[in-house]
């Protein structure tokens, strides 16, 4: 067989699988709704706001609601130091009404 | 037609016999573009289906948030706010809502315990999450201990467990009755951790918030749009460690393609030198070099997506999972549910494949233009 044959035949079957990975998306979507509705019913009757992501922190489980400046929170020695503090950003604050309060 | 694509059959069996000649390096090259395109599309494949489920989950919940502030930190607010808040023209319905940080010091884990309307939850029972009972190694039957504020230790009945499904927003949670719940904290009957408000017209919600805001100058208003924009901006392509992933692999990138486009290596003059002496022309070769550029470029690609792809959705980002899990101690076992941005997919192919391929034709255009003669030299 020719190479440009063989090569051709291997990115078909590396285009179907990428086609397959598409599709496998939409079907875990279409089959974990029940998980996802359970989630959102959750959300709903309890009222939660976060997702549970970071646990090592108080104010990194609550993200939302956390104070702005955690440092020394927990201890004295508590400086902003958990790896999660490395991985999420500051959210965007325009439009606070509270700013010069907190 | 026929002939043209006959022709670049050709090229393209020369090109892969010539690939196969230097397989060595070839297989390096193509190893080292693979995984910095699994790097890259395992952090977008990641961060984009867990904001989408985040988005999802969150549509649900509270319109607005009201907390009290004393001396610039959250604290109990009286449930006599309230009233104050359902007086206000707009809003349909406030709810107090009770909840806290439980430190376990027998697993060194931080639970939240919140109380809920529950046919599960009675004084003396609980209902926790997944990540809860792995930590405990207990479920439904056995018993949990807390200690009260007092520090009289209760222990509480595990009555229900959620399920690992809903870990994303229930694996750390303990629900609680009132009762216990004020005897763990010392609560007071009179205040709430803070208040949930339902309005009538979401787009009333901002001057709703005002009015909050003016006749309860104490507090502060987190609303939805704020919950949804939190998570919107969480594990963005600009924060701390994601940044430096995506800078390292980028760069790597860079290097690669700079290395394609500043020169040849003599090796490859001199074929190239051949190749125009046996009658190649000019623009036969740049087909040549475009081929390779594209071989070795795509097969990495697609390879590195498919890599990616197996590695967020089917292992649950299990190379990244130490950065994500940190010190935590119950961490949740969760999976995503894959949500894949196809225009997400298409920068990256556009990233990757298309300045490879063509940093590659350039120094191969230089060198084609020059005497063969001077270049087998």
């Amino acid at each position: 067989m020719r190479k440009s044959s063989v090569f051709f035949i291997y990115l078909f079957i590396q285009i179907v699988l990428l086609g397959s990975m598409f599709t496998h998306a939409s079907y875990k979507q279409q089959t974990g709704l029940s998980h996802l509705q359970e989630k959102v019913n959750l959300v709903q009757r309890l009222g939660l706001t976060d997702l549970c992501l970071f646990t090592e922190a108080s104010y990194t489980r609550h993200l939302s609601l956390a104070d702005f400046h955690t440092a020394f929170q927990d201890s004295p020695m508590a400086l902003e130091h958990f790896p999660s503090g490395s991985l999420v950003i500051r959210p965007p604050m325009d439009k606070k009404m509270y700013e010069n309060v907190d | 037609m026929r002939m043209w694509i006959e022709r670049h059959r050709n090229i393209l069996d020369f090109t892969l016999s010539s690939l196969v000649r230097r397989k060595r390096k070839n297989a390096a090259l193509v190893s080292v573009y693979t995984l910095i395109v699994f790097l890259l599309a395992s952090v977008l494949l990641f961060t984009y289906a867990l904001r989408e489920e985040a988005s999802i989950l969150l549509k649900e919940a509270p319109e607005m948030i009201v907390q009290r502030l004393v001396a610039g930190r959250h604290d109990l607010i009286p449930v006599t706010y309230l009233e104050r808040i359902e007086a206000i023209r707009g809003v349909s319905s406030v709810k107090e809502r009770l909840w806290g940080y439980y430190y376990d010091p027998v697993v060194g884990a931080n639970y939240t315990l919140m109380v809920a309307e529950d046919q599960d939850v009675a004084p003396g029972l609980i209902a926790v999450g997944e990540g809860v009972s792995r930590t405990r190694l207990a479920s439904p039957g056995d018993t949990i201990e807390f200690r009260t504020y007092q520090g009289v230790t209760i222990e509480l009945e595990i009555r229900k467990t959620f399920s690992s499904e809903s870990g994303l927003v229930s694996s750390d949670l303990v629900l609680i009755s009132e009762d216990d719940f004020r005897k763990v904290f010392g609560t007071p009957k009179e205040y709430a951790t803070d208040l949930t408000v339902r309005v009538r017209n979401p787009k009333e919600l901002p001057t709703i918030a005002m009015k909050v805001a003016e006749i309860l100058p104490d507090t502060r208003q987190v609303l939805r749009e704020e919950l949804l924009r939190t998570y919107d901006a969480i594990f963005n392509w600009r924060g701390g460690i994601l940044l430096a992933i995506l800078f390292g692999a980028v760069l790597a990138f860079i290097i690669f393609a700079w290395d394609k486009a500043s020169g040849l290596s003599v090796e490859e003059k001199r074929e190239i030198g051949i190749l125009k002496a046996i009658g190649w022309e000019t623009s036969d070769i740049i087909r040549m070099k475009f081929w390779e550029g594209l071989v070795v470029s795509l097969s990495s690609f697609l390879m590195g997506i498919l890599l990616a792809y197996i590695h967020v959705f089917f292992t649950s980002f299990m190379l990244f999972e130490p950065v994500l899990k940190g010190w935590a101690v119950l961490y949740p076992a969760f999976k995503i549910t894959p949500f894949i941005d196809g225009a997400q997919v298409a920068s990256l192919f556009f990233l990757t494949v298309v300045p490879y391929t063509v940093a590659t034709i350039i120094p191969c255009w230089r060198a084609a233009i020059v005497d063969p003669d001077s270049v087998m030299r």
